[in-house]
């Protein structure tokens, strides 16, 4: 059955008005609609924060739980029933802060969940406090004299959990999301999709680079899979591999041409370039950066039982019992 | 040699934690429940995996009650130690009787073991006070080493065999019939045969060393049985047989089992047993700490399994966010809190009930819960499987309390027939409220239906923050809030428990003995001895604490002097305080980490009595 993106739309949404988080909702819509997985067979896990009042306008099953722990909710569901389409929603303090132990080893374990980190380097529901995303030396209400500690970089730490997809969007750009939303989708495993959200309140402008459509012409690249990596209004700039490290030039200077320029490889079991793609600062990578198979802890758990099922001679309750040294008292 | 018939005896096998002496206490009261003999047992363990070898601090105990007719407890002191080494005489030497029979293995009393056990002369049995008459000092190792000469088995698997020649010695002290012994061996080493067949020759070795010498053996003791109830047994510790509890109540609710956890002690051994049994679907997932294994059974439970995580005391504390939000939500998980003794890390391999205020209050808000508590080893099952019942009748997180005690002592239980226990029915919405449905709609007993995901046409949104009775969404209104404050605790309240049952002498006791949980086979014991005394003592044990059962005002306030004794400083007094008008008992209260002793409570009660 065809969906539309009002199957999957409920309520009105209050967040600020300009709010990233409203655009990444409709693509959100649009994405699920696209995907084709019905209503009742999706689930919406979220924490706490502004982003993580997302399920609330989800025509979905859904939870909006409690501050870090979505993905801990989320591993349970999936793993009790892998047949649910479980999306996991949570902002950078959600999901990289207090939950940052969940965030890690749901990317270790390779859960099939599809985990949207929107990420405004800001905590918003609390009024402007830095997150761990913030810059070193962010200014904000919690550090007045700027913050003397450096951000993750969420990509890093999905990395370095050995999470097997990572992809980025900018919220206002809905065809670079929808396409890594559906993407996540497809991927099997945990698969990560970082949001570049402005929050227009607490810490307008964090991503002003890339948040218009003329500022990502300039400054971001959209990685394709097998596909040369450049970029520019003109396609004058690619990214090229330099001693151990990647850059950015500009083609036909310093004598680089085209034949340089890197294929994108997100299917690349080693991540160490797709690592410094996701790291440049310029241009931004956006696009699918890293996306390889590997088994998912739910997959395995239930082949396991299955196997085991195959093995043993016990399976209810009663011969379980029989399975143990037994006396007749008579 | 005198042959002494006893109604009950209670051996401790004691030694270094590397010497297997639970091994040992393990297949000596499997023999004697073979022979229809009660028992009782409880594991005395350090916390150290590995202590320095024959160090005080080191010293692992088994303690064994067998008796004739029922024993309720692991007994208080032994009439046979079993003292492998120097160490293990020195700290287990205070839980023998008077007149108890003592085996030592000589060979492990050398000038560097008296050292490490700090003793000061040679003469151990002197400085310590016992009469030599009552010691069977065998040079247990050497004869060891002797019968498996050629066996060619290494020096460090020889000595591995030790514990099984003390339980050899045992056994024949006990008249107790080998085969049973020889057979779990093999059972047990089925992958190993020429391991099981040395440890069955050292066993007969060490019977036929007691048979041919007994020279210096006062006694024989004979454990005849009585009071039987026909049927078939297996032995069963309460971790295990709490497990079993929600494996039973999962097949009989038709649903999936998961259990998301956290390895700690002693509460560890729940995780483990379900793990092994994937045969019969049962998911288990180690999670990355406390927090994601109480928010992971939460999720499960969403997605319709029956949901459950396994802790002790500190793992509670970090589980009460995510159990907070099963509140709200009110959706079903069981906690399993096998309390251990705190406050933070504390005593991990003791046993307390110092968690009940915890478990009945800790969590932010008006968060009422049900609590339920294990009496024994084999009420584990029972109220595991009551509690999940509850869960998932009732939606709404249920605290399953048991100990350290219980949980690692064992009994015999009498296998359960399922199609004997009640039906497990969760209120599913019914498919007919499709389209006027709302997620906090009830049924006549103020219960939230629960419409499971995958089912078209129930899609809703559940969450922490609190949410309008009718329409299900996000509300801040005060009377609604005021609202479902009221119809959270009265759902609660209206759960049906069984009324508190009262033993001994419930129409006349001058004194009526209080507990919950894990003290009820001391209690028992205590009262039974009150009353051989010729005193009149009734005894009323909690396994509902929250709700309390309907008549448990009309208990409390029926005799003329009431004591509750409990393992912490009175919180079940407490609770009992808050919710009976007027009600002042007299407390026993003990916080040691160890079980209660039957003589002081006797002696404690027989004061009240006096007074």
């Amino acid at each position: 059955m065809a969906y539309t993106s009002n199957d999957f739309k409920k309520g009105q949404p209050r967040w600020c008005p300009g709010c990233g988080d409203h655009f990444f909702l409709a693509s959100l819509h649009k994405a699920m609609a696209e995907i084709g997985v019905a209503p009742s067979q999706t689930a919406v896990i979220s924490g706490i924060g502004c982003s993580s009042r997302l399920p609330h306008y989800m025509a979905t099953y859904g939870m909006n739980t409690i501050h870090g722990r979505a993905a801990a909710i989320a591993t349970g569901c999936k793993v009790a029933n892998p047949n649910l389409t479980v999306w996991q929603v949570s902002g950078d303090g959600d999901g990289l802060a207090i939950g940052g132990n969940h965030f890690i080893h749901a990317n270790r374990r390779n859960i099939n969940l599809n985990m949207i980190l929107l990420n405004n380097r800001i905590y918003g529901l609390t009024k402007g406090q830095y997150s761990p995303t913030s810059p070193r030396g962010f200014v904000s209400k919690s550090s007045p004299y700027g913050t003397v500690e450096d951000p993750f970089r969420p990509a890093e730490l999905c990395f370095g959990a050995r999470g097997h997809f990572f992809a980025r969007a900018v919220a206002t750009d809905a065809p670079g999301t929808v396409e890594i939303l559906k993407a996540a989708y497809n991927h099997k495993g945990a698969s990560v999709c970082e949001i570049l959200q402005n929050c227009v309140i607490f810490n307008n402008g964090t991503h002003d680079a890339v948040y218009s459509k003329e500022g990502r012409a300039k400054n971001a690249i959209y990685l394709k899979h097998g596909e040369k990596m450049l970029f520019g209004e003109n396609n004058e700039y690619g990214i090229v591999q330099e001693g151990f490290n990647i850059k950015a030039v500009k083609l036909g200077e310093e004598g680089y041409t085209e034949a340089d320029v890197l294929v994108h490889d997100a299917k690349c079991e080693d991540n160490t370039l797709q690592l410094k793609l996701a790291e440049m600062e310029w241009p931004v990578a956006l696009g699918v950066i890293r996306d390889v198979e590997a088994p998912t802890y739910d997959d395995c758990v239930w082949s396991q039982i299955e196997e085991v099922k195959a093995a043993k001679k016990y399976h209810n309750f009663a011969e379980l019992l029989e399975t143990n040294d037994i006396w007749t008292v008579k | 040699m005198e042959i002494k018939e006893k109604e009950s005896v209670v051996v401790r096998f004691s030694g270094d934690s590397g010497d297997g002496m639970q091994l040992a206490g393990n297949i000596f009261s499997t023999v004697s429940a073979t022979v229809g003999n009660s028992i009782s047992t409880f594991p005395d363990y350090p916390a150290d995996i590995r202590a320095p070898q024959g160090s005080l601090t080191g010293v692992s105990g088994f303690q064994v009650h067998i008796g004739a007719g029922q024993v309720y407890t692991p007994g208080d002191l032994c009439d046979v130690l079993v003292a492998m080494n120097a160490a293990a005489l020195k700290t287990q030497y205070r839980y023998a009787k008077p007149d108890a029979a003592i085996i030592i293995d000589t060979d492990s009393f050398g000038p560097k073991d008296l050292e490490k056990a700090q003793f000061q002369t040679k003469d151990y049995l002197g400085e310590m006070g016992i009469d030599p008459d009552r010691v069977i000092a065998c040079p247990l190792t050497t004869m060891v080493k002797d019968c498996l000469a050629d066996s060619g088995m290494d020096a460090k698997s020889v000595s591995k065999c030790r514990n099984m020649f003390a339980l050899g010695l045992v056994c024949w002290l006990f008249d107790r019939d080998l085969d049973v012994a020889f057979s779990f061996l093999r059972e047990k080493f089925a992958k190993k045969p020429e391991v099981a067949e040395a440890n069955i020759k050292v066993i007969q070795a060490g019977y036929d060393y007691g048979h041919n010498t007994h020279s210096s053996v006062a006694n024989v003791y004979r454990i005849e049985t009585k009071n039987k109830v026909p049927g078939r047994y297996m032995d069963i510790t309460g971790n295990k047989a709490t497990a079993y509890g929600f494996i039973a109540a999962a097949e009989k609710a038709g649903l999936k089992l998961y259990l998301g956890s956290y390895p700690i002690t002693p509460a560890t051994d729940v995780l483990h047993e379900l793990s092994k049994h994937k045969s019969l679907g049962v998911i288990t997932v180690q999670c990355e700490d406390e927090i994601a294994g109480c928010a992971s059974a939460v999720g499960a439970s969403f997605a319709g399994a029956l949901a459950v995580t396994s802790t002790s005391g500190p793992g509670i504390c970090l589980k009460s966010e995510a159990m907070n939000l099963a509140v709200i939500m009110e959706l079903p998980i069981v906690v399993l809190d096998v309390q251990r003794g705190g406050p933070a890390t504390g005593l991990p391999t003791k046993s307390e009930q110092t968690d009940l205020l915890q478990a009945l209050f800790g969590r932010n808000g008006e968060s009422p819960m049900p609590v339920v508590a294990a009496a024994s080893p084999t009420d584990c099952f029972e109220m595991a499987f009551a509690a999940s019942k509850m869960a998932l009748e009732h939606m709404t997180p249920v605290i399953l309390m048991t100990d350290a005690y219980v949980a690692n002592g064992s009994a015999a239980f009498k296998l359960p027939n399922l199609s004997e226990y009640p039906a497990i029915t969760p209120p599913y919405v019914p498919e007919d409220l499709k389209g006027s449905w709302t997620p906090y709609m009830r049924n006549a007993e103020g219960v939230r239906y629960w419409a499971v995901p995958g089912r078209e046409g129930f899609e809703h949104i559940l969450g922490g923050l609190e949410k309008d009775d009718k329409t299900g969404a996000i509300s801040t209104n005060p009377e609604n809030h005021d609202l479902m404050t009221r119809k959270r605790q009265a759902k609660i309240a209206a759960i049906p428990v069984p009324d508190l049952e009262v033993l001994g002498d419930k129409d006349d006791a001058e004194l009526l003995i209080v507990g919950f949980g894990g003290t009820y086979g001391h209690l028992h014991a205590a009262m039974d001895e009150l009353r051989a005394q010729g005193k009149k003592v009734a005894l009323a044990h909690f396994r509902y604490i929250n709700p309390l059962p309907k008549n448990t005002a009309d208990v409390l306030r029926r005799y003329p002097k009431v004591v509750v004794a409990e393992q912490n400083m009175g919180q079940l007094a407490g609770w009992l305080r808050m919710k009976v008008d007027g009600f002042v008992p007299q407390q026993f209260n003990q916080v040691k980490g160890q079980p209660f002793v039957v003589n002081e409570l006797v002696e404690a009660f027989n004061q009240i009595i006096k007074k």
